[in-house]
């Protein structure tokens, strides 16, 4: 950036000055055109900086030092009432967290629950993507609605789908009744805790992966599926083998940034169950990472464990990018 | 000349912009307990206090605001209320800890006094120094919880939770147990097992529709408040593990658990609600205060068909502090009016409307405690039954995390053997999780 602009700046300086010379030209108005145009230079140089600050402060105080500061504390025994008051216990809640079973348990349920959620979610997206990719009467209507669970709060979902997994009065074991199957413990039970988490999950993902598997459907040149229709290809052979292969790059992004979101987990699990959300049900069943650390920290008020479990699930996600981008790369190489 | 002139636009510019952003980040730090248009704490020339509460405390619903400020010409009271004590009380320590954003008073639940008082008693004001305060006036033991060591008093009791048994006279009737609150009270008289072994009876006779009791939370909660010492001994140490009365409490529990006497639930969740509403127990520990649940909970034709009878053994269940932080701005003011809000006088006020029970024996002769009764409970003089309840309910050693410790048993331990655990193994489960929550 400054150096673009230095470049630019001697014209200024040279070219300006000695193209109109002034008449009674005066040692005065030299030194004032020398002190301008130093001005204008250390202008050039500094003000792109403040321009861009606003991001780096910003991050500063509320990325950067966060971080380190939760890293400072995750070497030390602090409790949240008195968080000025450490003491130093080097990696102590590091190692620790080796043998911590509730923290491996909820890795667990964070890898079982992000699975469950993920895979149907995106093979669901994909299917609606490529139907509101066809044309269809009121296609925007449909695609407004795809979006709705997206708009809606967390909260508000959670809460709605706490009373249809309800165990005596829910409306889906209501329904199973119908069928012939009994009542289901959704809370309680393991898997089935972990599949009504899920489906909100579910819920509120598929559609807004449709609309980015659909944007990039429609990037893809129609004469490409016209030709393959002349050829007689059907349109499920049209699906896997135009539309799969176009869509390589979109369904990497979104695998990407479903298996973040889906190592976070947080809201869901949460509300699942009003009194016992932060410890993930009685047997910790569907305790997620993010509630592990938020029960530590806040209920528990361990302020060091939780930075130690937060830096920890930092690393994790690291070694996922890493291997998320060792994939994609053999993809593309593939490709 | 104009070149200049953009120049100095520009810079004018930029400084403004970074100026902004400094005066932003510094306003992020800064008080966010005013609200604004009163900064200095000033509304139309009157003093403004603020009351951060949690849950339904009734103050406002008592028509007490009013009463203050028209006694106080000067004064204007706003409460900020959060629903629930579980959301107030980790954003009260955050404010405490970094002494900023704190109301001019603060409620303080009495599951959390005793880790208030042990580590943040010096940002209170001692109230036992404030104008008009009578420490007599108070139940003694519920003085103590507030009261450091070192004799300093960082909240005044509003309410206590003096705790009797209400049951369903319609559904003990066909049970066939008597339905006359002295003769029940006297089935299960001084002994928690005596409880479990009518609900045996109940159970015998009632069958599979209705349970005996709501929770199992619920009974193991109720048990262990009726005892003096529970999760720590005097000293402060944890001694839940190897206390007698509490693994006594838990196979109880789990006992009823077992038999099917309890239903499998959590109190105060939302299928727990829906239990209340469709009729499925036939009792229910039962402070004061739990009369305005069940009340709400209910469907209209449940009115009258509840009473009130005396527990095996008196306990305490609920009860808070109003506490002044030092750093608030109208500290004089503030103790004042938290010296007034609990006086005898406010809290029989209080429990006529809303049931809270006065934490101060004063009230107990006056006519709005005396004279109380309760549409759910029919005639029965509630406010009689709850103050011999309150006279008998023993000093308990309350410790800093007893709400861990407590959720620990009853959420991660004896819910499991409702939902076919042994009692082995869910005391193992709460145990397990308890001392990996307690260990810092």
């Amino acid at each position: 950036m400054t150096s673009r602009h230095d470049t630019a700046a001697p014209p200024a300086k040279g070219g300006a000055a000695p193209g109109r010379p002034p008449a009674g030209d005066t040692a005065q108005a030299e030194r004032k055109r020398a002190r301008l145009s130093r001005r204008w230079q250390r202008d050039m140089r500094w003000s792109p900086y403040a321009f861009i600050s606003p991001f780096f402060l910003l991050f500063l105080a509320f990325g950067l030092f966060p971080l380190i500061y939760t890293g400072w504390a995750s070497l030390h025994t602090v409790e949240l009432t008195a968080p000025t008051d450490m003491t130093w216990v080097g990696l102590r809640n590091y190692t620790r967290i080796f043998d911590d079973e509730f923290f491996w348990n909820a890795a667990r349920n964070t890898l079982t629950i992000g699975v469950i959620s993920t895979v149907p979610q995106l093979l669901m997206a994909m299917g609606i993507a490529h139907i509101l990719n066809y044309k269809l009467r009121g296609s925007t209507f449909y695609r407004v609605v795809m979006l709705a669970p997206y708009a809606t709060s967390i909260a508000a979902a959670s809460l709605v789908f706490v009373l249809l997994f309800g165990r005596d009065y829910g409306m889906i074991n209501w329904v199973l009744n119908l069928v012939g199957i009994d009542n289901v413990d959704w809370q309680n039970g393991h898997w089935s805790s972990q599949f009504a988490v899920s489906s909100i999950i579910i819920w509120r993902w598929t559609g807004y992966n449709a609309l980015i598997y659909l944007a990039a459907m429609q990037a893809i040149p129609q004469d490409l599926y016209e030709s393959a229709a002349l050829d007689g290809a059907s349109r499920w052979r049209q699906f896997v083998h135009v539309t799969l292969p176009s869509l390589r790059p979109t369904i990497l992004f979104t695998v990407v940034v479903s298996t973040i979101g889906a190592s976070q987990v947080f809201g869901e699990p949460l509300l699942f169950d009003a009194n016992k959300g932060a410890s993930g049900g009685s047997q910790h069943q569907f305790q997620t990472l993010g509630l592990y650390l938020y029960e530590q920290g806040w209920i528990n008020q361990h302020l060091g464990r939780a930075s130690a479990i937060a830096w920890t699930m930092f690393l994790i996600l690291i070694v996922i990018g890493l291997v998320n981008s060792l994939i994609s790369r053999r993809l593309r190489a593939s490709s | 000349m104009r070149a200049a002139r953009t120049r100095t636009a520009r810079k004018a510019m930029v400084l403004a912009a970074v100026v902004s952003l400094g005066a932003g980040l510094l306003a992020g730090c800064a008080d966010d307990g005013d609200d604004s248009g009163s900064s200095g704490g000033d509304s139309g020339g009157k003093t403004k206090i603020t009351l951060g509460l949690f849950g339904t405390m009734g103050f406002k619903e008592a028509g007490l605001y009013t009463e203050y400020e028209k006694l106080h010409p000067d004064i204007k009271i706003e409460e900020n209320v959060i629903e629930r004590n579980e959301n107030y009380y980790p954003a009260l320590v955050n404010h405490l800890t970094t002494n900023s954003g704190l109301l001019d008073v603060q409620a303080i639940e009495v599951g959390n006094i005793a880790e208030v008082v042990e580590t943040q008693a010096d940002k209170f004001t001692d109230l036992s120094k404030a104008e008009g305060v009578k420490p007599g006036a108070w139940l003694d033991w519920k003085w103590q919880q507030a009261t450091t060591k070192d004799g300093a008093t960082i909240g005044l009791g509003t309410d206590i939770g003096p705790m009797a048994v209400c049951y369903r006279k319609d559904l003990f009737e066909k049970a066939g147990l008597p339905t006359d609150r002295e003769e029940v009270g006297k089935l299960w008289a001084g002994d928690w097992g005596k409880l479990v072994e009518t609900g045996e009876k109940y159970k015998k006779a009632a069958g599979k529709d209705t349970y005996f009791m709501d929770s199992p939370g619920g009974l193991l909660n109720a048990i262990l408040s009726s005892e003096e010492q529970r999760f720590y001994d005097a000293s402060g140490k944890v001694v839940y593990k190897d206390n007698p009365a509490v693994k006594a409490a838990f196979d109880l529990t789990a006992k009823a658990a077992k038999e099917g006497l309890v239903q499998s639930q959590t109190q105060f969740q939302p299928a727990w609600d829906q239990t209340i509403s469709n009729s499925k127990f036939a009792t229910v520990a039962c402070p004061p205060w739990m009369l305005g649940t069940i009340k709400g909970k209910s469907q209209p034709d449940a009115a009258g068909k509840w009473d009130v009878a005396a527990p095996p053994k008196a306990g305490n269940w609920g009860g808070t502090f109003l506490g002044v932080p030092k750093s608030g701005k109208h500290v004089k003011e503030a103790e004042a009016l938290v010296t007034w809000l609990t006086a005898p006088e406010q809290q029989a006020k209080l429990f006529a409307v809303q049931g809270s029970f006065p934490s101060a024996p004063g009230a107990y002769g006056m006519s709005q405690v005396t004279g109380a009764k309760n549409e759910m409970t029919g005639d029965a003089p509630i406010g009689e039954i709850f103050a011999k309840a309150a006279s008998s309910i023993p000093t308990q050693v309350i410790g800093p995390k007893d709400q861990i410790v407590q959720q620990g048993l009853s959420d991660n331990g004896v819910i499991l053997v409702t939902q076919g655990k042994s009692a082995k193994d869910a005391w193992e489960t709460a145990v397990k999780t308890i001392d990996n929550n307690l260990e810092k």
